[in-house]
């Protein structure tokens, strides 16, 4: 019998599948769905403390405008009880996947301000969420800027998130970091439980026909696991806090490669969006028949195993990979 | 046993106490009421309970006349029944009233009571609507302030229980039922005890049962009506006693007692006025102030007015007294006297009569008249009454508060007298409608009243525009209780929130002093001085006040406030009033900031106390120098070129000074002079659109949906651009039939509201800069001037001749001048667009009826109207007669136009020989269906008239003053959904049913737009509204499948943001169908909670999503074979979600309701769903009423 099973952020999981953050979470019947499809944890969708603010100034703008300025109508709409507002919706949410499945629900936070990522944080634990991810989703315009000022800006998000809350603390990362390994470490020093890697974010496109900017989203291909893999193998066992792979992971050999690489758990988005959730069942049986096949008896057997420091040859992670792929690619001579 | 204080308003105060002791509750909104109905709408929704432990039920009514309908019938099923209203709404009321108080039922109905339009319409307050029912049998019973109409609203139930006698419980409109103060707020413990169980059920056993069946409502003859009549008197007679039994039980149970006649003042008095209403506060005010300097001056305050008790009257008046002056607050042309006057009279006299008076000798009466529509009724003035009493000839019939320089009945007075407590804080705060300033001094008023042992009052003026209205608070607070129902005129505290105020009208008018003024400057201290206006500095220094100022919109830009600066000039107020030590008035605004906004989200809670953190900070005192050193002043109102009546009296309105008007002043009949917003500049825009001649396409789309007319077009000859201002703009005109003609595009930058429509539908982006479109918004105070020439020039460029233009083209129509512009509708406004498009069409030889509401306000209020006129001096002639009547009134304007033409063409016909046949022939056949025909016409008609000249005989004299009328005329029915849906869909029905040529155009908001927002048949299911706090369970009425059923009337449903080829068609159509049209446009509006720069986008969405399909049905396409009904818009393509979700009016209830908002909405989607496969089944069908399947088969 093939051990599927993996531990990420202190939890057992039952194999390294996990659905990630995504409009598909939005509903407990997905999510109940992911369970029976073999999912082994769910991280929800997120809570966006900006969407909560902007929803919050527009309902106050749209209810007050206007008002209180002309004798016949000094208001434009009954004064409702509660609204429903801020985080109440989402915590609800919550708690319904969390006693609708019996997998381990992850919540997923996105915060604008120190205060609103540690209270939003809290609220997520009281709501009874197995661990926290933390989707950073940071675009540094202003100039002026320096990257140091970045990277310890995620760290003292990860230090205070971390120490507001008992749950453990995954941060989801983007990969456009100078230094990626360095920023990984103090992570870790900072006490985040595992890293994510890496978040994939909406690139604005342009609409020709009506020439304004619109947000756009594509779906990954295995080709992105590359990118993650890499990175994953190069921690690997250079950090304590777990890895995970999101982004790319489509069949079943690129959980394998996710495990190869060092991670513990394999996330999913853009595959189910594509293929519908039952494609997690799907990529299921291609990993236990490849580990059958190549008689693999567990999954943790395999978990860095190609790792940096796992491989014969660390180099290939290094600059001498990109050399020589650039070699491959030679026209080869006639003669040779 | 103590009792909470609240600090809350009249209406708020009669609600609280009505919604307990009532099961049912039928409203309908008018103001100054709605809010009562609201009140017990939002609590009914929100589960409150009566003190019978269940929870009323509220219903809204079509219109005032269906809710006293509705109540006579839960009246007689023996429920517990109650209605609020006012003016208009009452008089719908009366003939219930009559059934009501004859068949002896138990109700007190509550009324805010305001003036009955007469020459004008207006929403103040006065008597007149009450005075209407004095003959219905109705108790009528008179509360003076909030804490007395909530006492009331309980007396009159216990009272009317008692007697069977039903009662209107009255206070006076604005002045108490939007007056905040600190009172005892009644408990449920009261209620139950002065309600008598008993009393109840032994109403519920007189109602109508088949169990114990009766019959009520007969038709009596001549034989016992007379006697029938009669068999009441017990009850009416019985019924004063009663009153002052509750009014006893009352006292025992809360401590206030009151009488049917409340007299203050000397017992040995002399003079007395006898009144009934707030003012009789003011008149205790001045009489406490009077006797306390020895005078003999009394007040006898009239609580029970009907029935009216002689006995108790007389009872109360002293012995002492030589002269009575009655003073009512309305006004009976014809009559010998207004009516209190005359009960006074009757009651003096028969008393005396009787030998039961007490008096040492007769006393003379005297009646007056004070106080119509909130007229100030001051101290100054009730001591003006009391000075003419002493007189040895005083006028009788004589007015106070105005100046009547034509029958000379006002009495003088000397405005300087003061009654006031020097121990009472008096504050006024200008500020801009909807800038916070109202909400924060409401709410300042509850922390004083609440968190001191001050009384506080506060009351709040607004202005008659809905966009950049000027609003004024009043605000008192002191240790000894506060009577002055009057505004304040001595101020020791006068904020203004708006620097822009400063040259516009005197706002430091009422500073007493060494008063404080706290303004808000984008200034800083150092340097604001010299951007005062002189007057301003005179009175600074003159008034020797404390000067302050803060820059509060920069810290409302600090604290993502917008132009919300309520939270930063508060604290600002209770810092230098000192009121309340800083720290505990910062703690208490900041409590106060989480009562009202923490439902809103933490991030607003947030927001406003970081602004009321960030405020004290910026406030700083101006060192004042001694001398006034500006060379500029307060601006005059009108310029100098304006024509005389606006110099003379819309001036002196402009300015906030129309009290001084004397009555000679102001036409006898309301005829007002069209034309007059062009000469008040508002300048509200900070921004204004400004036009980038060499992008434009010259489309007009956003002269088409400029909502104020501030964006005009004209093409012309470029030589008249010799004399253009060098920065005028113009490029060649994109029309290929106008050669070499130029175009330009021309803003009126004093004028516009900002709203950003024009910028919104601009379809064109620069090319290299694409957020930049062919109209830019820029700051206006830079290019004011210079714009303003532009402006100038521009008029003075002849307009098109109408004659060359293609109308059923868009461009085209926006060469056309519109004659409806610069009115005080909202910024945005979803509903001028449509009409200023109908008068640009039509307007030089329009009639418009228009349904009292939002486009009758911004239509019809003084001091300025938009209606105007063209060069040749035509234009619309605008009326408004009711809200209910508007379709009968367009329909009478019709009847009377064609009876005028046909005996216009009858004496032609007879005196065509004098004529000349030739003439007479071409005015009879004339072909007007296009504008080169209309214009023949009055070419025609000009020449008809010349000759006519050099007839001098009755019948030449009578076609002469008919012949304008021989060219066509077009009559416009224009008015809101509340109208056309509700209140008056009966008349509609009738008057599209009528075969008449009238054009209807229903501006449909979806809700009461001018009253806030009530729900109303044309509400869509799922929005919330006010009367629909659960979302509106039921889907909108199809008012143009309804007027389509008919078959002979051309209907349009347009959205000119959805396809504004299709709305200018529509009107065309409409207006050329010789018949009845009716055209339902969609109009985004402020109640529907979005930004309304996007108006035009959620129209089309609207459309897109199928819940506005457009269409078409011109029944003359019949006789061309075809099928009437064409769709102008395609099959659904957008979620209805997508559209609905936009607006705050959906997403409340997704918020508040999220169960109720899904099941409606899916509700909504199948009503969209239905109505599109009718609608595309009967646009499918042939004439003969097959459709394509049909005839397959």
């Amino acid at each position: 019998m093939t051990d599927l099973s993996t531990s990420y952020l202190g939890l057992i999981l039952k194999n390294p599948l996990v659905a990630s953050a995504s409009p598909l979470c939005e509903d407990v019947g997905n999510i109940r769905k992911m369970e029976d499809a073999g999912a082994a944890a769910v991280v929800l969708n997120s809570l966006f403390e900006e969407q909560i603010t902007l929803e919050s100034h527009d309902l106050d703008r749209h209810l007050t405008h206007g008002t209180e300025s002309f004798a016949e109508a000094l208001t434009y709409f009954p004064d409702m009880t509660d609204y429903n507002l801020g985080p109440d919706g989402y915590l609800d949410h919550l708690r319904r996947a969390k006693a609708a499945v019996d997998i381990p629900i992850i919540g997923s936070l996105n915060g604008i301000s120190s205060g609103g990522w540690i209270r939003y944080a809290k609220k997520i634990e009281q709501a009874g969420a197995d661990a926290l991810e933390l989707n950073v989703y940071f675009i540094p315009t202003d100039s002026k800027m320096t990257g140091a000022e970045v990277e310890q800006m995620y760290v003292d998000l990860a230090r205070d998130v971390r120490a507001s809350v008992s749950i453990p603390v995954a941060v989801k990362l983007g990969h456009a970091f100078s230094a990626i390994a360095n920023l990984a470490r103090r992570l870790d020093e900072a006490r985040a439980d595992a890293l994510v890697l890496f978040n994939r974010f909406y690139q604005p496109d342009f609409d020709l026909d009506s020439l304004e900017v619109v947000p756009h989203l594509t779906l990954s291909s295995s080709y992105e696991l590359l990118l993650r893999m890499h990175w994953v193998a190069i921690l690997y066992g250079h950090i304590g806090a777990d890895l995970a792979v999101t982004g790319g992971v489509h069949t079943g050999q690129d959980v394998l490669k996710s495990m190869m690489a060092g991670a513990r758990v394999a996330m999913m988005t853009s595959a189910l969006l594509k293929y519908g959730i039952h494609h997690l069942a799907t990529v299921r049986t291609e990993l236990v028949a490849w580990m059958e096949q190549h008689e693999y008896e567990s999954i943790r057997q395999m978990q860095g195993s190609m790792s940096y420091r796992s491989v014969a040859e660390p180099a290939a992670f290094e600059r001498a990979n990109y050399m020589r792929v650039l070699r491959s690619y030679a026209p080869k001579m006639p003669g040779h | 046993m103590s009792r909470p204080k609240v600090t809350i308003d009249g209406n708020e105060a009669v609600a609280y106490v009505a919604h307990q002791i009532n099961d049912v509750i039928a409203i309908y909104p008018i103001t100054p009421s709605s809010a009562m109905g609201e009140w017990a709408d939002q609590w009914s929704a929100e589960g409150r309970t009566n003190i019978w432990d269940s929870v009323p039920l509220v219903v809204e009514m079509q219109s005032e006349g269906g809710a006293a309908g509705a109540v006579h019938g839960a009246l007689q099923t023996g429920s517990l029944t109650t209605t609020f209203t006012a003016s208009q709404g009452l008089l719908l009321m009366i003939p219930n009233m009559y059934k009501i108080a004859g068949e002896l039922t138990s109700t007190a109905f509550h009324v805010a009571s305001r003036s009955v339009a007469a020459q004008a319409l207006s929403i103040f307050g006065d008597h007149s609507d009450v005075m209407a029912t004095r003959a219905t049998g109705f108790a009528l019973l008179a509360s003076n302030s909030v804490q007395e109409a909530m006492d009331f609203t309980l007396i009159a139930q216990a009272a009317t229980l008692e007697s069977r006698v039903p009662f209107l419980h009255f206070f006076d409109g604005f002045r108490t039922s939007h007056e905040v103060m600190k009172i005892e707020l009644l408990t449920t413990e009261d209620a139950r005890a002065m309600i008598d169980d008993e009393l109840v059920r032994a109403h519920r056993g007189r109602a109508l049962s088949p169990d114990r069946p009766f019959v009520r409502g007969t038709a009596q003859n001549p034989d016992v009506f007379f006697q029938a009549r009669e068999t009441v008197n017990p009850y009416y007679l019985a019924c004063p006693t009663i009153v002052q039994n509750a009014m006893d039980t009352f006292a025992r149970l809360v401590g206030r007692q009151y009488h049917l006649f409340d007299y203050v003042g000397a017992p040995d008095a002399d003079r007395v006025v006898v009144l009934m209403g707030s003012g009789a506060e003011a008149a205790q005010e001045v009489v406490e102030h009077l006797t306390a300097q020895g005078e003999k001056v009394g007040v006898l305050k009239v609580r029970l007015y009907r029935p009216f008790s002689v006995e108790a009257c007389v009872a109360a008046l002293p012995p002492t007294v030589k002269i009575i002056a009655a003073l009512d607050r309305t006004k009976e042309p014809g009559s010998t006297g207004e009516p209190l006057y005359l009960d006074v009279v009757a009651a003096v006299s028969e008393a005396m009569a009787s030998g039961e008076a007490p008096f040492r000798a007769l006393p003379r009466v005297i009646g007056g008249r004070y106080g119509l529509s909130s007229k100030e009724f001051s101290p100054a003035m009730i001591k003006g009454v009391f000075d003419e009493m002493a007189k040895a000839k005083p006028k009788n019939h004589f007015t106070t508060g105005i100046h009547d320089d034509v029958t000379h009945t006002s009495v003088d007075y000397d405005p300087t007298f003061f009654t006031e407590e020097p121990d009472t804080v008096r504050a006024l705060f200008y500020g801009l409608g909807a800038d916070g300033t109202v909400g924060a001094n409401k709410n300042s008023i509850k922390i004083i009243g609440e968190e001191t042992d001050n009384h506080a009052q506060g009351y709040f003026v607004f202005d008659s525009k809905k966009a950049g209205s000027v609003t004024i608070s009043h605000l008192r607070f002191g240790p000894k209780p506060i009577r002055s129902t009057y505004l304040i005129d001595r101020a020791s505290f006068v904020a203004c929130h708006q620097f822009s105020f400063l040259d516009r009208f005197d706002v430091l008018k009422a500073a007493e002093p060494g008063a404080t003024f706290l303004l808000n400057s984008p200034y800083r201290p150092e340097e604001v001085w010299n951007h005062l206006p002189r007057t301003v500095q005179e009175k600074i220094i003159g008034k020797k006040l404390r000067f302050f100022v803060i820059d509060a919109y920069a810290v409302a830009r600090e604290t993502d406030m917008g132009g919300r600066i309520n939270t930063i000039m508060q604290p600002c107020f209770f810092a230098l009033s000192g009121v309340l030590p800083r720290d505990e008035a910062i703690a208490a605004i900041k409590r106060a900031i989480k009562d009202t906004y923490a439902k809103r989200g933490d991030a607003v809670v947030q927001k406003n106390i970081a602004a009321v953190d960030s405020a004290l900070d910026h406030l700083h005192e101006v060192q004042v120098p001694s001398q006034a050193t500006s060379a500029f002043d307060v601006r005059p109102p009108a310029p100098p070129e304006a024509p005389e009546f606006v110099r003379k009296v819309t001036a002196p309105m402009l300015a906030r000074e129309g009290d001084t008007l004397p009555v000679s002043a102001l036409p006898a009949d309301g005829t007002y002079p069209s034309g007059t917003t062009q000469w008040e500049k508002s300048n509200l825009a900070l921004e204004i659109p400004v036009w980038d001649a060499d992008l434009c396409i010259q489309c007009g789309k956003c002269v088409l949906v400029c909502p104020h007319s501030v964006i005009r077009a004209k093409v012309y000859d470029p030589k008249l651009l010799t004399n253009a201002p060098a920065s005028f703009k113009s490029s060649p005109a994109r029309w290929r039939e106008f050669g070499d003609l130029h175009y330009s595009l021309q803003v009126a930058p004093e004028d516009c509201t900002g709203c950003t429509l024009c910028v919104e539908v601009c379809p064109v982006k620069n090319k290299t800069e694409v957020r930049l479109k062919a109209i830019n918004m820029m700051p206006q105070p830079p290019i004011r001037d210079e714009e303003s020439r532009n402006w100038d020039f521009f008029l003075e460029l002849p307009e098109m001749d109408r004659g060359a233009l293609s109308l059923s083209v868009v461009k085209d129509t926006q060469l056309l001048q519109p004659l409806f512009e610069f009115s005080g509708a909202c910024a945005g406004c979803g509903e001028t667009p449509y009409i200023k498009l109908m008068t640009q069409l039509f307007g030089d030889r329009a009639l418009v009826a228009n349904a009292t509401g939002c486009s009758s306000i911004f239509g019809g209020n003084l001091p300025t109207t938009p209606w105007t006129f063209n060069g040749d001096g035509r234009g619309p002639a605008w009326s408004n007669s009711l809200f209910e009547d508007n379709a009968e009134f367009g329909l009478g304007m019709r009847l009377a136009l064609d009876k005028q033409t046909e005996y216009a063409h009858e004496l032609l016909t007879r005196l065509s020989a004098s004529i000349g046949d030739e003439l007479v022939r071409g005015l009879l056949n004339a072909n007007q269906a296009t504008e080169a025909g209309i214009k023949q016409q009055r070419e025609r008609v000009k020449l008809l008239k010349e000759r006519l000249g050099g007839l001098n005989t009755p019948e030449a004299r009578n076609l002469l003053s008919l012949a304008d009328g021989l060219v066509k005329r077009t009559v416009w029915i224009v008015g809101g959904d509340g109208w056309a849906y509700d209140i008056g869909y009966g008349g509609l029905d009738h008057v599209l049913a009528s075969g008449r040529n009238v054009n209807v155009l229903v501006l449909d908001t979806e809700v009461y737009s001018n009253t806030g927002g009530q729900a109303s048949k044309a509400t869509p299911r799922g929005a919330v509204a006010k009367f629909a706090a659960a979302g509106k369970p039921m889907p909108k009425k199809d008012l143009a499948m309804m007027a389509m059923t008919y078959g002979n009337i051309y209907v349009a449903r347009v959205a000119m943001g959805g396809n504004d080829t299709q709305t200018v068609k529509a009107f065309l159509e409409a207006e050329a169908y010789e018949g009845p049209s009716l055209i339902v446009s969609y109009c985004h509006c402020i109640a529907h909670g979005y930004d309304m720069a996007h108006g035009l986008e959620q129209q089309k969405a609207a459309v897109l999503s199928g819940y506005w399909p457009l269409f078409r049905y011109n029944p003359d396409l019949v006789k061309e074979g075809k099928n009437p009904l064409q769709l102008d818009s395609k099959a659904p393509t957008l979620p209805l979600k997508d559209y609905v979700y936009n607006e705050t009016r959906y997403t409340i209830l997704a918020r508040s309701k999220p169960e109720q908002a899904r099941w409606l909405l899916e509700q909504a989607e199948e009503d969209v769903r239905t109505r599109w496969r009718l609608y595309e089944h009967w646009a499918a069908m042939q004439v003969d009423g097959t459709t394509k399947e049909d005839r397959n088969d």
